[in-house]
């Protein structure tokens, strides 16, 4: 594999973050599409500029600290999410030609990895707060979050059983024939809901839960602090959904457009999927998630497994 | 004592709270009778004097011998010392009123008032036989300054720990410039600074279980799901709710107070922001119980244009709460459908009355104007098109398996909790028990209009608001009605003491011209008497109950708020369950906050 082009390592978070920002603006407008109303339409064509006015805004505010925080954590705790999130898609493959780690060949396991550190943004920056409100969001994300990422882990061994590798090159390659959605469909479903977890996003948006606890484990958070936690979701969306896509929907797979087309249309189709859900479910409550969790989706995923690996090993060549 | 008492009264239904409290001396050997004097009121309900070291035996022998349907409606004070017609009353500085409601198959109210002397009167405290009296209580220590011997929790409720006066005394200024101008010293700020730090043990909580610490949370006064600056104080075991002390008072305006300077044509709008989500539905009881003082007859027309108007209203407030207890639970969208439906009943309010919240629409004596021409038809095409809205309402939020996850089985209580607590509307419909003040007490022209009252069984958040759900569809059937049978005739009484007075003939006589220009520039003279006047309103029972002392300006305006009574039952409900399930019952409560602190 030929390493990729300096400028590429650059301009490729670069990209991401710029489309987190322009990803806040068309969750406005497109919540406002679904709920009466017109949402930003003012600056720029469209709106558009909103996110850019929205940044501006962000940097020029003074960067405050409470005194009551934990000074290096509280600064700490945005960045992790934001790196987290950006290293992950050094993995994504978009087309057949390259992601920017290459054909690592423990791509997904990276990728759990990066988003298993991730809950240390959340859970730290509560914690470093030291105020009521993130504190418990803190601890309602350490929950939730940890045992999510253990149905994340095993949604996927499906796939991974399938393809016999930890490859994102792999995985999209065999499936050349039949997007994986099909056969691994528990899988998909337990994926899915474990990331929209993972991201802390409605209807598992308990962490921030604003109606109870004002904005959770970013209450103190202002500024641009603020503004990364807020990045760092909306590159998280882009991070799930091009994960589904690649591990589920055929990656770059498909007829007639050009492969980058492919992806960007299927990761696309999943945002608005995403931004769908918080305009149309109510939130539930912080036991009700984890009973979902627990005695739901762990034994689904364990099923997917346990039938997964039977039906390999009656089809396999002697 | 009280003990001895009940158990010789047995329960009878058919006798009424007025005869049973005529009775009980005959039970108790050696007293002639508990009843010091009878009062004749304007509004007719029975109202008798008893003595302060009789009250709790009355109070006790009522609630044991009745069943278990009778309410604490109302308890309040008057500040005696300034009034000069009260020829059929005992002597007193002070009197405590209690209003007993029996929520039977008929309405049946008695008032019991105690007449108290000196300027630092003391009353035996019933909060051990009626849990709601707490607040009010408290409220009357606050604003009057009488003690309550034996409450477990006197303390200021409407203004902060540190006032000194009690507001709703005669001898208190209404008006600012009776005072002289405000200075905040550096100590006095200091002290105010000290008095809003928090301590525990002063609330009545503990710091520590046997085996943790508890945390505190301090919720509000500005958080995003107390809908209002409403303040709760919750004791936490993790998320688990251990206990929560709800403070109130950050809307207290002195709506009574204002009252008391205000002329009876005047107050009129001042009503209207009590229930800010009420509009025409706060002015209702209030014009009612002047029309009972002054004796004025309301024209039929007069009468429906009302209850249209106040059903609209009922409409608009039982949609805001539908949209944002919806959004409290997490889901986003559905407040905005239902703020769009609100803004078309706005838009038929604004076009019948000009203004859009707060109209102050009705008159003593009717209402401002007839309607404009083509207002039937606006009206139709809007009760036409929402039951289909609500009905996609259901869909999206009542059967969505998270919201029903969320708000059943959640903040349940009884029918006797709820009569405990003082709780009325769609929050007592909501545990069964079949009672709607437009059914029970007809006022206006609702005897003559067909609507269903709708109930549930559970008494959760769940069934509050399918309550409040099914009667925004029964408020649409009793528009429907008044559009079809709106009668015609004259808008307003022809009645000297309606306000502004009736016009016609001062051209023809100066008697009239001088009667006319004294009405209009220091508003009617209400004849002396006393009166109250309650409806069905949004969130429960409000009412007014006026006195006047023959005077242009009201001696004392009562109003009786639901979301006052409701808002002190929160910690019942609170305790054990999750701070989001206290959420969920905050918003299934539906008050506003100036509802609560008036």
């Amino acid at each position: 594999m030929r390493q990729p082009p300096f400028l590429a390592i650059i301009l490729t978070p670069l990209l991401i973050l710029g489309l987190a920002t322009l990803l806040t603006w068309v969750e406005r407008r497109l919540l406002g599409l679904w709920q009466d109303r017109y949402g930003p339409n003012r600056v720029g064509p469209g709106g558009m500029l909103q996110a850019v006015a929205d940044g501006i805004k962000m940097l020029f505010k003074q960067d405050w600290i409470p005194p009551f925080a934990d000074k290096g954590v509280f600064v700490l705790a945005p960045a992790i999410g934001m790196m987290t999130v950006l290293l992950s898609f050094a993995v994504i493959p978009a087309t057949s030609l390259r992601s920017i780690a290459g054909n690592l060949n423990v791509g997904l396991l990276f990728i759990l990895a990066m988003m298993g550190l991730g809950v240390y943004a959340v859970v730290l920056a509560g914690w470093a707060s030291n105020s009521k409100y993130a504190l418990l969001g803190g601890m309602r994300a350490a929950a939730q979050m940890i045992s999510y990422e253990v149905f994340m882990g095993l949604s996927l061994m499906g796939v991974v059983m399938i393809t016999g590798s930890f490859s994102l090159y792999d995985i999209v390659a065999a499936q050349s024939g039949l997007w994986f959605i099909v056969p691994q469909c528990l899988g998909f479903i337990v994926f899915l809901l474990a990331g929209i977890a993972e991201t802390h996003r409605l209807p598992f948006d308990l962490p921030e839960g604003e109606n109870e606890l004002g904005a959770g484990f970013h209450t103190e958070y202002s500024g641009m602090k603020f503004g990364m936690f807020f990045l760092a979701e909306y590159a998280g969306i882009v991070l799930v959904s091009a994960l589904v896509t690649t591990l589920y929907l055929g990656g770059w797979l498909g007829p007639f457009l050009p492969a980058a087309v492919w992806f960007v249309l299927k990761t696309g189709t999943l945002v608005a999927f995403f931004i769908l859900l918080r305009a149309a479910l109510p939130r539930p409550r912080y036991d009700q998630l984890m009973t979902l969790g627990w005695k739901v989706l762990l034994p689904l995923s364990l099923l997917n497994i346990a039938a997964t690996g039977t039906i390999l090993m009656l089809r396999a060549p002697e | 004592m009280s003990a001895a008492a009940s158990a010789l009264i047995e329960p009878i239904r058919s006798r009424s709270l007025l005869d049973r409290i005529f009775d009980l001396h005959t039970e108790v050997s050696g007293r002639s009778s508990f009843v010091l004097a009878s009062q004749s009121t304007r509004d007719g309900v029975s109202t008798v004097w008893v003595t302060s070291a009789d009250l709790r035996v009355v109070l006790a022998a009522l609630k044991n011998s009745a069943n278990a349907s009778l309410m604490l409606f109302d308890l309040t004070a008057i500040d005696e010392r300034g009034r000069i017609h009260r020829e059929d009353q005992p002597d007193a500085s002070f009197t405590v009123v209690y209003h007993l409601m029996s929520l039977g198959a008929c309405l049946d109210e008695v008032r019991i008032k105690v007449a108290l002397t000196g300027d630092n009167p003391v009353v035996p405290s019933i909060t051990d036989l009626w849990a709601n009296a707490n607040w009010y209580e408290r409220e009357i220590w606050d604003l009057f300054g009488i003690r309550f011997e034996g409450h477990p929790f006197l303390r200021r409720i409407l203004t902060p720990p540190t006032w000194t006066d009690h507001p709703l005394r005669k001898d208190h200024h209404a008006r600012a410039t009776e005072m002289p101008p405000y200075s905040l010293t550096e100590d006095q700020e200091m002290r105010e600074q000290e008095a809003l730090r928090f301590n525990p043990s002063l609330w009545g909580m503990k710091r520590h279980s046997d085996h943790s610490d508890f945390m505190f949370l301090n919720l509000g006064p500005n958080h995003p799901s107390v809908h209002g600056v409403f303040r709760i104080v919750l004791q936490l075991e993790g998320e688990r709710i251990v206990d929560a002390v709800p403070d109130i008072g950050f809307h207290h305006r002195g709506a009574e107070k204002m009252g008391e300077r205000q002329s009876w044509h005047t107050y009129i709008p001042y009503t209207d922001r009590v229930d800010y989500l009420g509009g025409v539905m706060n002015n209702f009881p209030y014009v009612m119980a002047v029309e009972t003082l002054a004796g004025i007859t309301v024209p039929p027309r007069a009468q429906m244009i009302r209850v249209m108007l106040a059903e609209l209203f009922r409409i608009a407030s039982h949609l805001v709460f539908y949209g944002t207890m919806a959004q409290d639970v997490g889901q986003l969208s559905p407040v905005f459908y239902m703020f769009t439906d609100r803004e078309r009943v706005f838009g038929i309010i604004e076009a019948i009355c000009g203004f859009r919240m707060h109209p102050a629409w009705f008159r003593i004596g009717g209402v401002a104007m007839d309607l404009p021409v083509g207002w039937n038809g606006l009206i139709r095409a809007f009760i036409d098109d929402l039951p289909k809205r609500l009905d996609e309402y259901d869909g999206m939020v009542m059967r969505n398996p998270i919201f029903r996850a969320r708000t059943r089985g959640v903040g349940a209580y009884t029918t006797a909790e709820a009569v405990e607590w003082g709780v009325t509307g769609p929050g007592l419909r909501a545990c069964g028990l079949e009672w709607d003040y437009r059914r029970q007490a007809p006022y206006a022209c609702y005897d003559q209009l067909e609507f269903d009252i709708p109930t549930g069984s559970n008494g959760d958040c769940y069934d509050r608001i399918a309550v409040h759900i099914e009667e925004i569809r029964q408020s649409l059937r009793i528009i429907r009605q008044c559009i079809d049978n709106m009668p015609e005739g004259p808008v307003k009484a022809d009645h000297p003491l309606t306000a502004p007075p009736p016009k016609a003939r001062t051209m023809h006589d100066i008697e009239t011209l001088i009667h006319h220009f004294l009405s209009v520039s220091w508003g009617p003279v209400i004849p002396p008497g006393e009166a109250h006047a309650c409806i069905e309103a949004t969130k429960g029972l409000n009412s007014y109950s006026l006195i006047s002392d023959g005077d242009t300006m009201s001696y004392r305006t009562r109003i009786r708020t639901p979301s006052f009574a409701h808002l002190q039952m929160i910690p019942l409900l609170s305790r054990g369950v999750m701070i989001a399930d206290l959420i969920a019952i905050i918003g299934s409560i539906d008050f506003v906050m100036a509802d609560v602190d008036r």
